[in-house]
């Protein structure tokens, strides 16, 4: 029998990462951004700690964090509005004069540690939100109590641009699975054994660390626990085999999103048994209008499509009218493309309008991005 | 200790809908889908709601399994309230002993406790038998300006169709002196929609008196509605002029679907001031791939089309491979249409599975003789082997 999951608490960080895609994260976190037609970043790992039987997760948050508590809210659509627990966001707590925004994971955890005690959890599971990925907890828990580790971090290997890289910790593996080594954020391309900043080990283990290194002004996970502790400490390397994406910057979103346009990629990364879940908005089923022409596309409800739809991603709620034509794409949330509007290889945030008759067309190497509210006219 | 209600609304869920067929053998008919992830009952929730009406019974009975799961604690319906909200209401067995529900006023007067602990002043009448978006508020307001003690929400329908219906005859001003059940010469085309109002203690008394009387069938167009009028209370018809529709047959099941793909829909879901709620999956958005043609046709969140669908109602999680043909039809959620198949003018239960080459209904211009043509119906998880024919108007309730 597999380990009681609910004696293992969830710790979500919504912010880490947000420069990587300033465009999208300006003003929201990382955690809230619009991914895959429907779903926000955050709800790739929330579904996978609630499906894996977590009942307790803590979201810290660091600014910019409206639109996570809007989607959020009671945190009944993954099963995490709960009498013990359930879901708690960590806003940045402030003390004496300090403004409470931190300044790394180990000075953000310092903050919430009476929370972490309070869940009397026996295991933590900390993790950033900008992986696409349907991970399964309970098999991670188990691989780290077999392996006697200190900490598990899951990690993938794979032939890394330096891009991808330069954000990024590497480990170094030896043959019992042991990390030997890690650089961090060091921009390599090649063959590499990439952090997916997933981490599991003893919420006890985690409290001492964080107030042994925060006392010495060390505030860096990656750098003051895996690359300083790496000799000391028993870390094992967790390797993730399922569909996964690492949101980097706006190439990286965009590939992303594009890649559910794969049937088996999508199979991996929603399962019938790990089922993904969302915030709901009652929105009807799309529909299809009497000339619309639609392929290789990913198409949420709500949509109303009266035009032309190639290899695009679209949102709930968007309005692609007469004669109009969309292309390479990804429509964010009730963006409305006008009768005869022309959009190819675009990004729209939310409530975007193209105009009638507009054509806007960037590279095929390069989408554009187009902000939240934007009238093009 | 309970709040008190002004108004409490109560469902009657119970009927067997057995017009639907194999559609309704095992989900009772306010559970079957409709318009790709809602189903009927959807429609006199989600108007509860939009009216403020936050405390609903639903009475059921027939086949509650889907049904009960379907509704939850409420919460897609926002009815998971602390005062209040929605209960499932089946028959119990009481000190006396235990008893069905025997007809709409019987299955009200065995749950009068319910009613009775929330102290209403009026009860509204549902049934979970129509597609339409009403606000109960107004014909509520309605009730009260009159100062009715029971108001009937009717509808114009055609002569022609006035016998499927209870007629009312009503004077100018609304009030009601006439009813007649079924009439085989109608002779108004005021229509009776199911829906009542009904000023709670008037209710309760003639409940009561109902069920003390041998004779009665226990019910409201047969007996309730009768001893109103015959007793002068002041009965009144609400007119209602939107769109409603019984699905209560195959073919009105198929054309109500039909109606959304119109380009002026008379029901309009899109309309975010009057939501229809439904407790939905949590799928990915749909997947059109790169063999697929749609046109004129609604797809749920879930699907995965490669094939060719024209005017088509196509519910979550359905699966149409490259290829196959759906056009005219309705498939339920988790119908999988394999490689080469045909469905056409069809209504396809849920989670059944038709092989590859197989053929479902038929166009009614290639059938010469009229009377053979109609909706081709295959039930609720099962399998049409490939290349087999399910002939149109046929309607199967097991796999071949």
């Amino acid at each position: 029998m597999s380990y009681n999951m609910t004696n293992v608490l969830g710790i979500l960080f919504a912010n880490t990462h947000d420069g990587a895609v300033p465009e999208l994260a300006a003003k929201r976190t990382i955690a809230s951004i619009p991914f895959g037609g429907r779903f926000r970043m955050v709800d790739f790992l929330l579904s996978g700690m609630s499906n894996s039987g977590m009942s307790k997760v803590g979201i810290i948050t660091r600014s910019n964090y409206q639109s996570l508590l809007d989607h959020i809210g009671s945190a009944r659509p993954w099963d995490l509005a709960r009498t013990d627990g359930g879901l708690t966001l960590l806003a940045p707590f402030g003390r004496n004069n300090d403004s409470g925004l931190f300044k790394g994971k180990l000075d953000a955890l310092s903050s919430c540690l009476s929370y972490i005690r309070h869940t009397g959890c026996e295991y933590v599971v900390l993790s950033d939100c900008d992986l696409v990925i349907n991970p399964d907890f309970t098999h991670l828990l188990d691989v780290h109590i077999e392996a006697g580790a200190d900490i598990t971090a899951v990690c993938h290997t794979d032939t890394y641009s330096e891009d991808e890289t330069r954000d990024a910790s590497c480990f170094k593996v030896g043959p019992s699975g042991r990390v030997e080594a890690v650089s961090v954020n060091r921009a390599m391309a090649g063959k590499r054994t990439m952090d997916l900043n997933i981490y599991v080990m003893k919420t006890s283990l985690l409290i001492s660390l964080v107030e042994d290194l925060v006392s010495l002004g060390k505030f860096s996970f990656s750098v003051d626990v895996l690359q300083g502790k790496c000799a000391e400490l028993n870390i094992h390397a967790y390797e993730f085999s399922g569909f996964y994406r690492r949101i980097c910057d706006l190439e990286s979103y965009y590939h992303a999103n594009m890649a559910l346009l794969d049937p088996e990629n999508l199979s991996k990364l929603i399962l019938r048994e790990r089922p993904v879940y969302t915030k709901d908005r009652a929105d009807a089923p799309a529909k299809y209008g009497f000339d619309s022409s639609v392929t290789n596309s990913m198409v949420a409800n709500g949509c109303v499509i009266e035009g032309v739809v190639e290899n695009s991603i679209l949102f709930r709620g968007v309005k692609v009218e007469k004669e109009a034509m969309v292309k390479n794409s990804i429509l964010m949330q009730d963006t409305v493309v006008g009768s005869g509007a022309k959009v190819e290889n675009i990004v729209t945030d939310k409530n975007v309008v193209i105009g009638d008759g507009i054509s806007v067309v960037s590279a095929e190497s390069c989408p554009l991005y187009i902000a939240k509210d934007r009238v093009v006219k | 200790m309970y709040n008190k209600k002004e108004c409490v609304a109560m469902l009657l869920a119970g009927g067997q809908g057995s017009r639907l067929y194999a559609l309704t053998k095992t989900v009772a008919k306010p559970a079957v889908p409709y318009g790709g992830k809602y189903r009927i009952i959807d429609f006199p929730l989600s108007n509860c709601v939009n009216s403020g009406i936050d405390t609903v019974g639903v009475l059921t009975q027939y086949q509650p399994l889907v049904l009960n799961d379907y509704i939850g604690n409420g919460q897609a319906w926002n009815l998971d309230r602390i005062h209040g909200g929605v209960h499932i209401l089946p028959p119990y067995q009481t000190a006396s002993g235990a008893q069905w529900y025997e007809g709409t006023a019987n299955a009200i007067y065995q749950n009068l406790s319910f009613i009775d602990r929330y102290d209403p002043e009026y009860v509204v009448i549902l049934s979970g038998d129509h597609i339409y978006k009403m606000d109960y508020s107004k014909m509520l307001q309605f009730h009260k300006e009159k100062g009715a003690e029971c108001t009937i929400a009717v509808i114009d329908v055609p002569i022609h169709e006035a016998s499927r219906f209870g007629i009312m005859f009503a004077h100018e001003d609304g009030s009601v002196y006439d009813f007649v059940e079924k009439p085989k010469e109608p002779k108004s085309t005021l229509a009776s929609m199911g829906i009542y109002i009904f000023s709670y203690k008037t209710l309760k008394k003639y409940l009561i008196e109902n069920e003390n009387d041998k004779e009665a069938t226990k019910d409201f167009g047969k007996n309730i509605i009768p001893a109103l009028l015959q007793n002068n209370e002041k009965v009144f018809a609400y007119r209602f002029d939107g769109y409603w529709k019984d699905v209560g047959t195959i073919d009105s099941l198929w054309d109500a679907n039909m109606e959304l793909l119109a380009v002026d829909v008379d029901l309009d879901l899109y309309d975010t001031s009057w939501r229809i709620y439904s407790n939905n999956d949590s799928a990915a958005p749909h997947v059109i791939g790169k063999n697929a043609k749609i046109q004129s046709s609604m797809v749920t969140n879930g699907c995965s089309i490669d094939g060719t669908v024209d005017f088509s109602v196509i519910s979550g999680g359905v699966t149409v491979e490259e290829g196959a043909l759906v056009q005219y039809s309705v498939l339920f959620p988790g119908a999988v249409v394999k490689k080469g198949a045909v469905v056409e003018y069809a209504i396809v239960g849920e989670n059944s599975v038709i092989g590859e080459n197989a053929h479902v209904g038929a166009a009614p211009e290639t059938i010469e003789n009229k009377d053979e043509w109609g909706v081709a119906v295959v039930g609720h998880e099962l399998n049409v082997s490939d290349g087999a024919s399910v002939k149109p108007k046929a309607i199967i309730s097991e796999s071949i």
